[in-house]
């Protein structure tokens, strides 16, 4: 059996009337990038935040290497680092300060401290940017300060919280190439986000709404899962076709990207191709490999209705 | 030993982050600055120069003796001479002086009787202006020079002349020092609340509560770089006081240190206190503002300790600033030492200790 780096059950939080997240089972295997997917206001950050202990859950049980949260969360402070979703360093600071600052806090020796700051300056290409205050950088930069700053003390687990919102597609891969290497060397990384395309990087993925897992598996199995229940059609008259297949039980979602409309089927449907043909007489019909964005459009259908 | 390291971390940013935040470093040196000169002088002008009239009936010699030497008190400045009484009432009415001064025809019979010689018609509208030309009525007068009656033997008032005519110096010298204490709860207060406030509100906070940091360690290390701020505001006004405004200092600068240090620490942990509770940086200002305007109205520093009521008197012995200004003014104008001075830094260290100790219990490394 792999070891796990985080397992949660029943993990609840309730702000008054509202339920940010309610009741999720998580299992994050070592040495692997696991993502959270979903919308603004899904839980996501809820979630994080009281998997680092910074906040109580209402309900459930969580361990953190092997450490129960968040009564042992102080001393797991070494072993975490912590991206957060708004960027936190400060901002009319250098990069070597910031680093400096947190490689005291974070208690590096003192000859320590020099080697390592040279390292992730290095790492993740911020030794032109030493000297620069945080808040002359662009967006792609302070990013990659904030996650030298995360992994400064080398911690075995990595949360990072929407890391990408604010940066160019260039960077994002560059980001995430960072990630992969992270990954390769043996930390653990649990990321959110709201972009399909960084869902699809990770090993495994959550996918959260309204607080709640709607599915949890890796993006592949989670696409094959779909198999044969998308279909793509082209040809004229797409709006009104829309139109016409949004109002009938057994399409899940339809929707036009270019020339094309995409046309996701529910579970019970049998042949979805042939239903399709019959109803759409004027154009081309043909099954369609399934994509993130459908699944999640499955995964969350069950809510819309 | 990662404790040390973790607070000297804490002071050493804290020091980056004020010497590049142009806007509070210009305030640190203005306050002090801006707030002495406006004490200094706008309290020493207060009692010169009211515009008065004068009615000389009598048109005598002896009047005119009486009216110079009104004139070069420099308390009022005689803006008109009028010929009747009515003008003169009708000028205060208006506004145009604050007071007259009228001479009745006989004079020169009044001066010899040894009776009162004139009569002031003054604006009461104004109690502060009022209260200083009411004083004006025992002013003791000498006519000997050219005075044809002789010397004037009246009645002479024995009130407090000395501290009415010189006004100027004897406030600055019990404005300045306890000033000291007005700036420093201002500033001290204001810039930690807001210094922890705005890590929260920049998002800075929810980093920090991550990383092994212990809130105390937090607190103290920001203590630091305020405290050597406070130093420079006390230097820049006792200094400044006593070049300008000829403060003299007559204790020792040791114990002035241990006072004011023991006041800087305790302001401090005021203002950490107040930013656990503020959620906002407005918040964190009201709060201040909350504590400033009482430190200022019942610390001694506008007005006497021992003429306030009893409950006034208990509120007041819970502010630090009632401490330090009856510390600071003991230092600075009477030279007391150390061991004449322990009750008060004794209750100002106490204070600091329970005060950080409260703080440090609320500072929650959680978000909820």
């Amino acid at each position: 059996m792999t070891e796990l780096a985080i397992t949660a059950r029943g993990l609840t939080r309730r702000f008054g009337e509202l339920t940010a997240v309610d009741h999720i089972d998580l299992s994050v295997e070592k040495g692997r990038i696991f993502g959270f997917l979903g919308p603004n206001g899904s839980g996501k950050t809820t979630a994080i935040r009281m998997l680092c202990g910074l906040l109580t859950p209402s309900e459930g049980e969580v361990a953190v290497l092997g450490r129960s949260i968040p009564a042992e969360a102080e001393k797991l402070r070494l072993e975490i680092g912590y991206m957060t979703q708004k960027f936190s360093l400060y901002t009319d600071l250098t990069t070597l300060e910031n680093l400096r600052f947190m490689a005291r806090v974070y208690g590096l020796a003192h000859g320590q401290r020099r080697q390592r700051i040279d390292e992730v300056l290095q790492q993740f290409g911020l030794t032109e940017l030493r000297d620069r205050q945080l808040h002359a950088m662009s967006g792609g930069q302070r990013q990659r300060v904030a996650l030298a700053v995360a992994t400064l003390h080398r911690p075995t687990l990595l949360f990072l919280d929407e890391p990408t919102s604010a940066v160019d597609p260039q960077n994002r891969r560059d980001f995430w190439e960072k990630l992969f290497d992270l990954s390769e060397a043996g930390t653990t990384i649990l990321v959110s986000t709201h972009y399909m395309d960084e869902a699809e990087r990770c090993h495994r993925l959550a996918i959260l709404e309204r607080g709640k897992v709607r599915r949890d598996d890796s993006p592949q199995a989670l696409m094959a899962a779909l198999e044969g229940r998308v279909v793509e059609v082209s040809g004229s008259g797409l709006r009104a076709l829309r139109e016409q297949l949004m109002a009938r039980p057994d399409v899940v979602s339809a929707a036009q990207q270019g020339s094309r409309l995409r046309v996701l089927f529910d579970e019970e449907t049998t042949a979805p191709l042939d239903r399709l043909q019959a109803a759409a007489q004027h154009q081309t019909c043909q099954l369609a490999r399934p994509n993130l964005e459908d699944v999640f459009m499955a995964a969350t259908a069950g809510e819309r209705r | 030993m990662n404790s040390l390291g973790r607070i000297l971390a804490v002071a050493h940013k804290e020091f980056l982050q004020l010497a590049r935040d142009r806007m509070t470093f210009g305030m640190i040196v203005m306050i002090p600055l801006v707030q002495l000169l406006l004490f200094g002088y706008a309290i020493n002008t207060m009692v010169r120069n009211i515009p008065i009239a004068v009615v000389d009936l009598s048109g005598s010699a002896a009047a005119r003796v009486i009216i110079e030497q009104v004139r070069v008190n420099q308390v009022v400045d005689i803006v008109s001479y009028l010929p009747t009484p009515q003008q003169a009432e009708a000028a205060v009415i208006a506004g145009e002086v604050r007071a007259a001064l009228i001479f009745p025809r006989d004079l020169a019979r009044r001066i010899a009787s040894g009776a009162t010689v004139g009569q002031w018609l003054v604006d009461g509208s104004d109690t502060t202006v009022s209260q200083v030309l009411l004083g004006l009525r025992n002013m003791p007068l000498r006519l000997d020079a050219g005075a044809p009656a002789g010397a004037y033997q009246a009645s002479e008032p024995s009130f407090e002349v000395s501290l009415f005519f010189n006004p100027e110096r004897r406030s600055a010298v019990n404005i300045v020092p306890g000033l000291t204490a007005i700036v420093l709860t201002m500033t001290m207060i204001l810039f930690t609340s807001l210094a922890l406030v705005r890590e929260r509100e920049l998002g800075n906070m929810e980093l920090l509560i991550t990383t092994p940091i212990h809130p105390l360690e937090l607190m103290v290390g920001k203590l630091v770089p305020y405290t050597l701020v406070g130093l420079v505001q006390v230097v820049i006004i006792l200094g400044l006081g006593h070049v300008i405004f000829a403060v003299p200092f007559a204790g020792g600068l040791g114990t002035l240190a241990i006072a004011t240090l023991s006041f800087i620490a305790a302001s401090l942990t005021l203002g950490l206190l107040l930013s656990t509770i503020a959620r906002t940086q407005l918040q964190a200002m009201q709060l201040t503002v909350f504590i400033l305007l009482p430190s200022i109205l019942l610390s001694g520093f506008m007005f006497p300790y021992d003429a306030m009521p009893e409950v006034a008197q208990w509120i007041a012995e819970a502010l630090p600033a009632t401490h330090y200004v009856r510390l600071v003014r003991a230092v600075v104008l009477r030279g007391a030492e150390l061991h004449q001075l322990s009750g008060d830094i004794l209750w100002l260290c106490t204070f600091t200790l329970v005060v950080l100790l409260v703080a440090t219990a609320r500072f929650n490394k959680r978000l909820d």
